[in-house]
């Protein structure tokens, strides 16, 4: 491998062409937005009442559907990486489907589950006079719907590298199971967690198609900001350019601020498998 | 907790570690059976694969046994029969792993504690575990390493520190699977050395698995050689080298075994070759034949003293210093040292025809 003193490892040019290309890719749509960026009306769209609800509402909500997905999601993950049990890969399938599902799709098959009507819903409903539809809760079940999988497949790869004798180590050392659930596989597994939390949170803050399927539109309630963003398009495409844009800085400021914290650590420990 | 103990021994209802270990485990049928007395340290001699950390996983409960019984200080802690079954973190056992595994999220003082604070019985405070945790790590001369992680320790100390993690629980058996293996060869020594002067501190019962025999000869009291899931032999190192019975312990000796049957003074080998002895009782037997009683020529030396000579063919030839060792294949393989001078006199090349001999008088014979 000939590398030059300056750093890198000279590729072959179709490889560097074609990867140029897919940066533009990426960086165009970016640049679009700013080009068109009604900068000096930008505080008074931020600054609107509407818009800090719908960006509140969506804090809120992914961050419930994070935190959802780490505490059922690990457990889930540890299951498919050290259970045995027959129809395993079934389950696994089943866990992950929301990710590759298109969320509209999603949304629907949680209003027949979880609607009024629905084959819970209906119970939930009757019996604890509970109402997920049309709700902040339903979003945040939306958002944990499609989100978890992204934690769990992150924590389920984390959990199979994980060399196990260090738990057989623990358990000589008179630890019972759950103490070293707690004091040496979430450790050792951290940065995957971590990752794969980001991730989710990430999917979740983005999420629409089930969302405004299963929870609908209502500013205050289930209006979070891909929404917001969506309608404003028809109404007021100034602010829709403007909302875009704080999504965009705050995503991609929680990823690099947390790429040398979690993921970059990930990736060096243990070469987590990251979709 | 010396109740019920196994008294059979004679030394006054002492406690031991007895085993009778029966498992399949994929291509490793496991068949061994021992006792370790307390103060002594048995070493599990023998090639890879045999099955020698999984005896230590078994002893753990690690891996529980399909057949016989495992007692330790009296105690029954795995008898399938019985279903009785006692697990790892229940049972007062110690385990060296090899690369130690020390905790890389913690400190080396908290993976020294960890053990202490992860025991439901009895219920130890975090300031008393970690007092207790600095006072082993100074015995083990790691007093100044307490704040750091593992990751920063060298081999030896990370061992020490290892070693000390199992000591402060207070175990009753000590494991140590290839406590060396993980060093380089330059700090083996000095290692091994401290380990020694630790081991000799702790007053319990020890099984030590190693596949390198000065790690058994400088540690051990006694040695137990596994070869395929099975115990071929049990004794002390010199016991053992004296009279090979494996072919894994006469090439650590160095000697040629050969496997046979006695009968009028003649030791008959399955691939049909015969060997005149000098004297020895009828049966099966080994006999052991020193390489430097092995004399090579190139034609059949007849009307001489020398009655077993055998044709053969020249597979290897290995210099060491001014000894030469020539391997030769054949109907009974032999490895013969001769000198450098012999070497450039008969002017031998691997592949050549070659006839070995040895006299009677030189060939050792014991039955197996």
């Amino acid at each position: 491998m000939s590398k030059r003193r300056g750093g890198g490892e000279s590729l072959p040019v179709p490889v560097l062409a074609l990867a140029v290309v897919a940066i533009a890719f990426f960086a165009l749509p970016l640049i679009g937005l700013l080009w068109r960026a009604p900068w000096s009306n930008a505080w008074t769209y931020l600054t609107d009442d509407d818009a800090l609800t719908a960006l509140r509402l969506s804090m809120v909500c992914s961050l419930w559907a994070t935190g959802l997905s780490v505490v059922f999601g690990v457990p889930l993950a540890w299951l498919l990486a050290r259970g045995t049990f027959p129809g395993r890969e079934a389950v696994r399938a089943l866990c992950t489907l929301s990710m590759v599902l298109p969320p509209v799709v999603g949304g629907v098959a949680l209003f027949f589950a979880l609607g009024r009507r629905g084959i819970v819903g209906q119970y939930l409903d009757q019996w604890f006079g509970i109402t997920l539809p049309f709700t902040t809760a339903g979003v945040v079940v939306a958002q944990t719907f499609v989100a978890m999988p992204f934690l769990v497949i992150t924590v389920e790869a984390a959990l199979r590298q994980l060399d196990t004798r260090f738990e057989d180590a623990a358990r000589t050392l008179g630890a019972s199971r759950w103490y070293i659930f707690r004091r040496v596989t979430l450790p050792s597994i951290r940065p995957a967690l971590g990752a794969g939390a980001v991730l989710a949170w990430a999917r979740a803050l983005g999420e629409f198609g089930a969302t405004i399927t299963f929870a609908g539109n209502f500013p205050g309630t289930t209006q979070t900001m891909p929404l917001a963003v969506y309608l404003s398009l028809e109404t007021n495409p100034e602010e829709a350019i403007v909302l875009s844009l704080l999504l965009i800085v705050i995503s991609f400021g929680v990823l690099v601020g947390l790429r040398g914290r979690w993921m970059g650590r990930a990736e060096a420990n243990m070469a987590t498998v990251v979709p | 907790m010396d109740g019920p103990g196994r008294s059979e021994h004679g030394n006054g209802g002492a406690v031991t570690l007895s085993a009778q270990i029966g498992l399949q485990l994929g291509a490793l049928d496991l068949q061994v059976d021992f006792e370790v007395q307390p103060g002594e340290l048995l070493a599990l001699l023998g090639p890879n694969g045999a099955g020698k950390s999984t005896v230590l996983r078994c002893l753990a409960g690690l891996a529980p046994i399909d057949s016989g019984e495992i007692r330790i200080d009296g105690t029954i802690v795995d008898n399938p029969v019985t279903d009785t079954l006692v697990e790892p973190e229940d049972r007062s056992v110690g385990f060296v792993f090899q690369n130690y595994l020390l905790f890389e999220h913690l400190s080396v003082l908290e993976n020294v504690a960890f053990g202490l604070r992860a025991r439901r019985t009895p219920k130890v405070s975090k300031a008393k575990a970690r007092s207790v945790a600095n006072d082993w790590l100074g015995r083990v001369g790691l007093a100044d390493y307490a704040h750091q992680r593992p990751g920063t320790l060298s081999g030896g100390q990370a061992q020490r520190a290892a070693l000390a993690r199992c000591l402060a629980t207070n175990p009753r058996l000590l494991l140590l699977d290839e406590p060396l293996a993980a060093l380089d060869a330059g700090t083996r020594a000095t290692v091994r050395r401290d380990l020694r002067r630790f081991l000799e501190t702790f007053d319990g019962m020890r099984v030590l698995v190693t596949h390198d025999p000065v790690d058994a000869y400088a540690l051990a009291d006694r040695v137990a050689i596994l070869d395929a899931g099975r115990i071929v032999q049990i004794g002390t190192l010199a016991e053992v080298t004296a009279h090979p019975r494996s072919r894994y312990v006469a090439d650590l000796v160095g000697v040629n075994l050969v496997a046979g049957t006695v009968a009028g003074g003649v030791l008959s080998t399955a691939s049909g070759a015969t060997v005149v002895i000098a004297d020895a009782p009828d049966g099966p037997s080994f006999a052991m034949i020193r390489p430097h009683s092995v004399a090579l020529a190139r034609v059949p030396a007849d009307g001489s003293s020398t009655r077993n000579a055998w044709r053969g063919v020249i597979v290897d030839i290995d210099r060491l210093g001014d000894r030469v060792r020539v391997g030769m294949a054949g109907q009974l393989p032999l490895t013969a040292e001769i000198t450098t001078g012999a070497l450039d006199a008969l002017a031998l090349q691997p592949g050549e025809d070659i006839v070995a001999s040895v006299k009677a008088t030189d060939i050792e014979v014991y039955p197996s």
